[in-house]
């Protein structure tokens, strides 16, 4: 819903809010660079009445004198009949130079306030002022929730580039966004009567002058009071007419000056209305204000940005979302299907299952799981598809429903199916978690949950079938396995490391294929997909209906995608990498991994891999030009065979880009793991940890664990535990 | 039957203005042309407005600029025009952008044609000067179809009857 509120008028807005904030930002610059020219004496330096009489030395004609907000003062005049007008110097009362004002100026102010389009485009910026204060309230609540609450809401944030640019830049600019449309909102109320003007009416003299012969200005009593920084307007009265009077508007009001006496004749004081509408307009512009204008205008210029991100997200949200045809909507379907995914694959399986159902007859919703409503009005069955992620955690779409579940009163006949790959210990696990969730708060299970191994649409068939039974429908659900959209690499080059060894292991870097000579020549100049060190390759072995994943050790600026690879024995995927010379063509996809990525902070980093686990770790190091402190423990086997990357490893020793390299290896005499080295160093991780390190782990299951116990360990002295590190985003892990 | 006196109902509506501002028998229809130098900012506000020989406001004959708000810079005429108990919404216009020409009409009673009385016009811009009293021109018979320059925005005022 927030989602919504936030993408809505971002969307409709976006190109409307990027011309009013981008003029926005040129208007305060402008006034920045107005007032960086001008001289402001201090409060009590220069009289009013001394610099009149220096202006009207020099101009017997002078009309009006007017401070501008940024503090320049210019005087408007008469000369053989001609009007002019001329900058003057606030301390001497000296001409600086003629004042001509910006025809640039004046047209960006324009578009600025009405987009040159008079009254009805006052009224658009009214509503872009509007769709701004709504995206940034919106904004800072989602941002909010995303990092965990309003305490946490300077944690470095976590996601794609995209994402982490969108809520960087909107963090920073947020309250200056803010600022600017709340003001802007209520001065195009004020614009269209909504709101009061508060203007006051300027009107002649209450008392009129006897018409006595006039004092030069320099000797005007009343002016001789005024402070040059109190002034707003100073108006001469006629030469012709003896019974007109100085008119002299200042930051406290408005008031008339007898120029044959030199007595004030009558003052009126600014009203409220009048002060809230100089308050208003000295928030909006910030002009008087430098600082706070430069802030505004600082800030306007990420609203282009944040439209652009924003439009960004949104277009990948839509095509990463699955196309469901003919979704109901939550309150009025029979049938709740929610989907527990991480990289989209078992969306898959419930747009077969939504279509089936609806063919059937059936009013479905489908919806990821973290959108579990506390209420649904006319459903009759709950169905839950969901994958695991890592050992044993709910997928990205997932996180929230243990959370939201809490909040669900009504029950409802429930199935649940799980996804995953029986080769991992924690098969299904969440899946598992979910249906016992729902078992203890008492929903009735309409099947046993079930486990669907590596896509097979059999089981999937057969648990249709089940589920048709259960519900009284034929259900026949034949699902095929959509293929991600794949590009070719080429091998370029590899490393080989114990060859001959049972856990032979290889380096292998990838390029983009030459183009071919009849490609259109935008398709000749080869290009690698985008990809940062700890993203996934998906790869496709010839004939295989499923990819295999690998952690990346390069990013698409490295110009190679470089994987480590071990051959499984038996591996169809492994041993066909492993087999592929240079030259060698593979089709494969990039897999965006934003939850294992160093956050960027200059916090010490602790590296902790295990064989193939290295890569993404390399990466980062190969990265780290800052020289962050970076730690890494890793474990081989043996140093004459499987010791990957070694001669990088010293090197980025060398150049400080790695602080300290520990290894264990395990076949060597007297061998160990590299959980045992981390608990030798606990003494110095503690000091680490207690500096704010980050701790990151690449590698096997059992190494996690074993990591992972170590920690507690480490942890303990310090009050500390792992569930805490992990929440505060400074454990992370890629397990496979 | 309804219908037919709603639509009467409304014709009188809309004709009864059209009466009320028909030039009576002892007025004379006179075409106000001002033009503007090219100054080169936003819409100048204008008042063409009638004064007797010494200055003392007689009547308006024409506002450019409908915004309220902005008249009080239009300022000699803004004073007279307080005291002015006839409302200028029907002789109010859009402001006159930089080197326009605006060109209406206004009737002026025949007793008041060659009688000393004056046409004056103020001029103000957002951001610029003031220039109230910037035109004043005699309403005699001699001085119509004769160009005044005024010192602020008006390049060229004349008045044909």
């Amino acid at each position: 819903m927030l989602r919504h509120l936030h993408s809505l008028p971002g969307l409709f807005a976006a190109l409307l809010i990027a011309v009013l904030a981008s003029t926005g930002a040129f208007l305060a610059f402008d006034s920045v660079i107005e007032r960086a020219g001008t001289t402001v004496p201090a409060t009590g330096q220069v009289s009013l009445s001394n610099l009149a009489q220096a202006v009207q030395a020099r101009h017997p004609e002078v009309e009006r004198i007017v401070r501008t907000p940024s503090g320049s003062v210019i005087a408007y005049y008469f000369e053989a009949d001609r009007p002019g007008a001329e900058r003057v110097d606030p301390l001497t009362g000296q001409a600086i130079a003629p004042h001509e004002p910006s025809n640039l100026t004046r047209t960006i102010t324009n578009l600025h306030r009405s987009l040159l389009m008079g009254d009805a485009g006052r009224a658009v910026a009214g509503l872009g002022a509007l769709a701004m204060l709504v995206l940034c309230v919106s904004g800072a609540i989602m941002l909010a929730a995303r990092l965990g609450g309003w305490t946490a809401i300077l944690r470095p944030s976590r996601g794609t580039f995209w994402q982490r640019l969108h809520c960087e830049t909107g963090r920073l600019a947020v309250i200056g966004l803010m600022l600017s449309a709340l003001t802007g909102c209520v001065m195009s109320l004020v614009t269209f009567g909504v709101l009061p003007d508060g203007r006051m009416a300027e009107t002649g003299a209450l008392v009129a002058p006897l018409g006595g012969a006039r004092l030069a200005v320099g000797q005007l009593a009343a002016l001789q009071a005024v402070d040059l920084a109190d002034l707003r307007e100073l108006t001469f009265p006629y030469a012709t007419d003896l019974t007109d009077s100085y008119t002299l508007a200042t930051a406290r009001g408005i008031g008339h000056i007898d120029a044959a006496t030199g007595q004030m004749l009558d003052f009126t004081s600014n009203t409220l209305g009048q002060q809230m509408r100089d308050t208003l307009a000295l928030l909006h512009t910030g002009r008087g204000v430098w600082p706070l204008a430069l802030l505004l205008g600082l800030a306007a210029l990420t609203a282009p940005v944040l439209a652009g991100t924003g439009a960004v997200l949104w277009c990948r949200r839509r095509l990463a979302s699955p196309k469901i045809r003919a979704n109901v909507a939550a309150q009025s379907a029979d049938t709740i299907l929610l989907v527990g995914s991480e990289g989209n694959s078992t969306w898959g399986f419930a747009v077969t299952l939504h279509a089936a159902l609806t063919k059937a007859g059936h009013r479905v919703h489908a919806a990821p799981m973290n959108s579990l409503a506390s209420s649904y009005a006319l459903a009759g069955r709950l169905l839950i598809l969901t994958a695991t992620y890592g050992d044993g955690d709910a997928p990205a779409s997932a996180r929230l429903f243990q959370q939201r579940l809490a909040r669900v009163s009504k029950t409802l006949p429930v199935a649940v199916l799980g996804f995953g790959d029986r080769s991992f210990p924690k098969f299904g696990a969440f899946a598992e978690a979910v249906s016992a969730a729902l078992c203890a708060r008492g929903w009735p299970l309409l099947l046993n949950t079930r486990l669907i191994d590596r896509q097979s649409a059999q089981d999937f068939a057969a648990w249709g079938n089940d589920l048709g039974l259960a519900i009284g429908t034929k259900l026949p659900l034949t699902h095929v396995v959509t293929r991600p959209k794949t590009t070719a690499l080429m091998l370029s080059e590899r490393v080989d490391y114990g060859a001959e060894s049972p856990a032979a292991t290889a380096i292998l870097r990838f390029v983009a294929p030459p183009g071919a000579p009849g490609d259109r020549f935008w398709r000749r100049t080869a290009r690698l997909p985008r990809f940062a060190a700890g993203d996934l390759v998906g790869i496709f072995a010839p004939g295989a209906t499923l990819p295999r994943l690998y952690s990346l050790a390069s990013s698409s600026a490295d110009g190679v995608l470089e994987i480590c690879v071990r051959k499984q024995p038996g591996g169809l995927c492994s041993g066909f990498l492993h087999d592929l010379r240079p030259g060698a063509r593979i089709e494969a996809f990039i897999r965006s991994n934003p939850a294992f990525r160093p956050a960027r902070c200059s916090q010490p980093l602790i590296l902790i891999g295990a064989g193939t686990g290295i890569g993404p770790l390399a990466g980062f190091i190969r990265h780290n030009h800052a020289q962050r402190p970076m730690h890494l423990y890793w474990g081989g086997r043996h140093p004459g065979s499987d010791f990957l990357y070694e001669a990088d490893l010293t090197r980025y020793v060398g150049d400080r880009r790695l602080t300290r390299l520990t290894t264990a290896f395990s076949r060597v005499p007297g061998g160990s793991y590299v959980q045992d080295r981390l608990a030798l160093d606990a003494e110095a991780l503690r000091g680490l940890i207690g500096r704010g390190a980050r701790v990151m782990v690449c590698g096997g299951r059992d190494m996690a664990r074993g990591v992972a116990s170590a920690f507690e360990v480490i942890l303990q002295p310090l009050g500390l535990d792992l569930s805490t590190l992990k929440s505060e985003g400074r454990y992370l892990e890629d397990v496979y | 039957m309804n219908k037919i006196f709603a639509t009467l109902g409304l014709a009188a509506i809309l004709a009864a203005p059209a009466m009320a501002f028909a030039p009576r028998a002892d007025a004379r229809t006179v075409t106000l042309t001002t033009q503007l130098r090219p100054y080169g900012g936003n819409g100048a506000y204008l008042a063409i407005y009638l004064t007797d020989a010494q200055g003392r406001f007689q009547s308006t004959l024409n506002v450019a600029g409908g915004k309220a708000k902005y008249h009080a810079h239009l300022r000699d005429w803004s004073r007279g025009h307080a005291t002015e108990t006839a409302r200028i919404d029907g002789i109010t216009g859009a402001s006159v952008g930089s080197g326009q020409t605006l060109r209406v009409t206004a009737d002026i009673a025949d007793a008041l044609i060659d009688a000393g009385y004056q046409i004056r016009i103020d001029t103000a811009v957002e951001d610029g000067r003031d220039n109230p009293g910037e035109i004043i021109a005699p309403l005699t018979s001699a001085a119509a179809g004769q160009p005044v320059s005024g010192r602020g925005y008006v390049a060229a005022f004349r008045f044909d009857m």
